[in-house]
């Protein structure tokens, strides 16, 4: 038996440790070269590791959660025994994924072709068929199912076969009808007994990875950070028609505009009259470096969890330079493919919920950073102008800055000034 | 043509199929005629389930009887003299029985305002026919066509029925005298239940049949305590036997028949009074014109194909009962005769049946809905099953039923206690039915049956034994 360690790589830009996300493989796994053998993250993405070799896995080092330093031993495996050379082996196969089963066994469809045996007589010298029938429609995986409730189903076109039954082995009772029917077959479970039936379960979730990351932020945010928060109203209705005709203007290369660009182009325009926003505060040293440059932040929601991703230098970009970058880079994070330079360097973040904007929140910094815009959804509004009512479209935004640093009185004016370019788009293009 | 008639639905056939998809279709509106050849009720009321069960009944008080007579005076109860039988007045009690109820169908038919026609119709296309009645031809057009059919006792070429020495079923339920001996051709549900009847009326009943079991459509087990019942009775039982003929001999009073058959590869010769011919039943699909409508048959060539909703090829034709395929019970034929009048009123119908039970109401009685173990195991279910007897049932023993070894046996799915068959041997069992029936229709799981309280003393209560006892708790077995 050769025995070959596998140590954690230095896994570029610095890392020293990483956490160990997800095991691919188990003891006892056949493992070929490439074949995914653990995820790590470190501190800004998550990396998965191939096998650089071909074995059979000896030992594991680390649960799932632990923090490993690079160059300690995490796998061991028996390079010998590669599979070629045993036959039983061949049939380990690498670690199955775990991916969540797309739906339910559908039962088979009840079908009544073959009905009951009959008694009946016969002598074989007799032409007649002779077949003997099964007596019945107990298919193995058959839909169960009062006959009430199944004429009930083929009167409202309702295929037994589609609904998940909420009674004894999977039994459909009337209340799956009631509401199959009642959300026109959008909910094919078993709502009702779940609201009556108490629910004893509970799921442990570990906090790992990023999740863990996620938490460690938010935390050393708050617990460091006297959060003030602001909220403006903004009419964006100009800015709306300017988004409209540029939209219908643009040509295919250039991406389609949200708000967001132009809220970004308008930060790059004004932060350097309030660069006490455009900053990252180190309370250890107590230094706050004013940046020149804008690093916006684009906080971005991914199936792993919140990332925020950047876009360098907007001071530098037009609207569409601006628009593709943010698309780019968090589209990448979405993907999990961002690099540690596009996660990092942000000197102001920016957070939309899009379609679930709301009216308001209060949005956390994104620390060592001292501000932080939050942007709602923008909605026809009847506002009163020149005592009249009239219908606008107004969008609030949210702020919170970092009260050590940034006076309440200059947080406002910041949003006041981004209020006056946003509802005259055209000051934020001269 | 004298007459030309039009309705919305006509209905070949008044049995059991077509005399409730006539009064269902009634009831619903439907401008109906249904045309029968003979009688209402079919072969079921006129010449089969209801009159065996009238003769069985008979025999079995008439068994009674001789229980009581002076000599054995069973129960301490006596009667003077012998228990005597007039077969004559016993078939026309059944007569009285039979006349009443086709009384009563023909009554239900008007009263849904449904025209019955006496006569033997003969399609020229699918939607037409003419009816030849006694009082002349009618011709009718029909939106809709039920065709009801039903099936016929098949005889044997070899010896067919004259209903004098060589008896169809039909011939053994009119009897003016009980014959001494009886050769029955064919062991199955209905050569037994007449069997069983026949020996209890005292004739010496002798079974011929092809295959090498009796009644080969129950599995081993259930029919076990009916094999006993007849070898304990002197039923002399040849399987793997043939018949080959008959011959008629003999000079007025001592006229018998001499039926041959082959046994083993020997030639074997009875002589008995009379031959029941009982070898099966077959679809009538012929000789009616059914060959000018469009309609298309099964793989067997013998049954009308139809769908799930009794549909043939044919576009508003539908086909219920015995032509229509297996299984060719009365009861199946009743529930798509129903179904098919609101199809075609409508309603959005389908034969969605999970079980059509099986009823054999031979001494002692077998009843079978679902599956058994041996037919749950081929479909690869993992099943338990519990069997309960009937001697450990109270009221079994006051009814004495449980005197013919009966029980009750009940087939599970072991992963979900889903019941999927249920199977009863014993006297009364029949009556238990409509339970076991229920059980799987409603998609009963074990703790269904258990959980509901069986009322003391019925021999209900042992089906809830053999539930427990499947659960392996069952309170009156060990």
């Amino acid at each position: 038996m050769t025995k070959y360690e596998f140590k954690l790589p230095d896994i570029g830009e610095g890392v020293v440790e990483g956490e160990i996300v997800a095991w691919h493989i188990k003891i006892g796994d056949l493992v070929k070269e490439d074949d995914e053998i653990v995820d790590v993250m470190t501190d800004k993405a998550t990396v998965t590791i191939p096998s650089p070799v071909n074995g059979n896995v000896l030992s594991l080092s680390g649960d799932i959660g632990d923090m490993v330093a690079v160059g300690t031993t995490l796998i061991s495996f028996d390079v010998n025994d590669s599979g070629e050379s045993e036959g039983d082996s061949e049939t380990i196969t690498t670690p199955e994924k775990v991916v969540a089963s797309e739906s339910i066994d559908t039962p088979e469809q009840v079908v009544i072709s073959t009905p009951v045996v009959i008694p009946k007589s016969v002598v074989p010298s007799i032409p007649i068929d002779r077949e003997v029938r099964s007596s019945n429609n107990i298919a193995k995986g058959s839909v169960l199912a009062s006959p009430a409730v199944r004429r009930r189903a083929r009167e409202a076109g309702i295929n037994l076969v589609n609904i998940i039954g909420s009674g004894p082995a999977g039994r459909v009772q009337h209340a799956d009808l009631d509401l199959n029917i009642a959300t026109k077959g959008t909910v094919s479970g078993n709502l009702p007994s779940i609201i009556k039936i108490k629910r004893e379960n509970i799921t442990e979730v570990k906090v790992v990875g990023l999740r863990r990351k996620i938490a460690e932020q938010m935390v050393l945010s708050k617990r460091t950070i006297p959060h003030f928060s602001y909220f403006e109203e903004i009419d964006v209705t100009q800015l709306e028609e300017l988004r409209l005709i540029l939209n219908s203007s643009k040509d295919d290369s250039q991406p389609k505009l949200t708000y967001l660009p132009f809220i970004m182009m308008a930060l790059s325009k004004i932060l350097p009259e309030h660069p006490e926003c455009n900053a990252r505060f180190d309370d250890q040293v107590n230094i706050v470096k004013r940046f020149g440059g804008v690093h916006l932040g684009i906080a971005t929601q991914t199936e792993r969890g919140l990332y925020v991703p950047v876009v360098k230098h907007v001071e530098t970009r037009d609207i569409w330079g601006s628009a593709s970058e943010m698309q780019r880079v968090s589209g990448a994070a979405r993907n999990g493919n961002a690099s540690l330079d596009e996660l990092s360097g942000s000197t102001f973040t920016i957070t939309s919920l899009g379609r679930d904007g709301g009216l308001g929140a209060t949005p956390i910094i994104n620390h060592p950073e001292v501000a932080i815009l939050g942007v709602h959804k923008a909605r026809d509004m009847p506002v009163v102008r020149d005592g009249q009512i009239t219908i606008r479209r107004i969008m609030n935004v949210s702020s919170s800055f970092d009260h050590r640093v940034v006076d309440g009185a200059d947080g406002a004016a910041l949003i006041q000034h981004l209020k006056r370019m946003l509802e005259s788009p055209a000051l934020i293009f001269m | 043509m004298s007459e030309i008639r039009k309705c919305q639905v006509l209905i070949i056939g008044a049995g059991p199929g077509g005399y409730v998809a006539g009064i269902r279709a009634g009831q619903l509106g439907l401008d109906t005629i249904i045309v029968e050849k003979y009688k209402a009720g079919g072969v079921c009321l006129n010449v089969g389930c209801i009159p065996s069960k009238a003769i069985i009944h008979a025999a079995e008080r008439f068994e009674s009887l001789k229980k009581h007579s002076s000599e054995v005076g069973h129960m301490g109860l006596s009667v003077d003299g012998n228990a005597n039988l007039d077969m004559a007045g016993l078939t026309s009690w059944k007569d009285n029985i039979v006349n009443k109820l086709t009384k009563g169908v023909e009554s239900l038919l008007k009263g849904a305002g449904v025209e019955l026609v006496i006569g033997f119709a003969k399609f020229t296309d699918s939607k037409n026919c003419i009816v030849e009645t006694k009082n002349g031809l009618i011709n009718i057009e029909a939106e809709n066509v039920i065709i009801a059919t039903g099936s016929s006792h098949i005889d044997l070429p070899f010896m067919p029925c004259d209903e004098e020495f060589i008896l169809s079923s039909t011939g053994a339920l009119s009897l003016n005298k009980l014959p001494k001996s009886v050769a029955i051709v064919g062991g199955g549900y209905i050569g037994l239940e007449l069997g069983c009847a026949m020996t209890k009326l005292g004739s010496e009943v002798t079974v011929i049949e092809g295959l090498d079991t009796i009644l080969s459509i129950m599995d081993k087990e259930i029919r076990r305590p009916l094999e006993l019942w007849l070898k304990k009775n002197k039923v002399i039982i040849h399987t793997n036997a043939l018949a080959r003929g008959a011959e008629i001999k003999g000079k007025g009073a001592s006229r018998k028949v001499h039926i041959n058959f082959d046994k083993n590869g020997e030639n074997t010769s009875l002589k008995v009074d009379k031959v029941l011919v009982t070898v099966g039943r077959r679809p009538n699909s012929k000789g009616w014109g059914l060959e000018n409508m469009g309609v298309r048959m099964d793989a067997s060539g013998n049954f009308i194909r139809i769908d799930r909703q009794c549909r043939t090829s044919a576009p508003g034709v539908y086909a219920i009962g015995d032509v229509a395929g297996e299984p060719m019970l009365a009861h199946k034929a009743s529930a798509q005769g129903e179904m098919v009048a609101e199809i075609i009123a409508g309603k959005n119908r389908e034969f969605d049946k999970i079980a059509i039970p099986a009823i054999v109401f031979t001494e002692p009685e077998i009843v079978s809905v679902g599956l058994n173990p041996d037919e749950a195991k081929e479909r690869g279910e993992k099943i338990i099953v519990g069997k309960f007897p009937l001697a450990a049932n109270g009221r079994a023993l006051t009814l004495e039923a449980e005197k013919t070894g009966g029980f009750i046996r009940v087939i599970a799915r072991e992963s979900d206690h889903v019941i999927l068959g249920i199977q009863a041997v014993g006297s009364h069992v029949a009556e238990l039915s409509g339970e076991f029936v229920l059980a799987l229709e409603m998609g009963a799981l074990l703790e269904d049956i258990a959980d509901t309280v069986h009322a003391h003393p019925t021999m209900t209560e042992s089906f809830h034994e053999s539930v427990l006892k499947t659960l392996g708790h069952a309170i009156h077995s060990a």
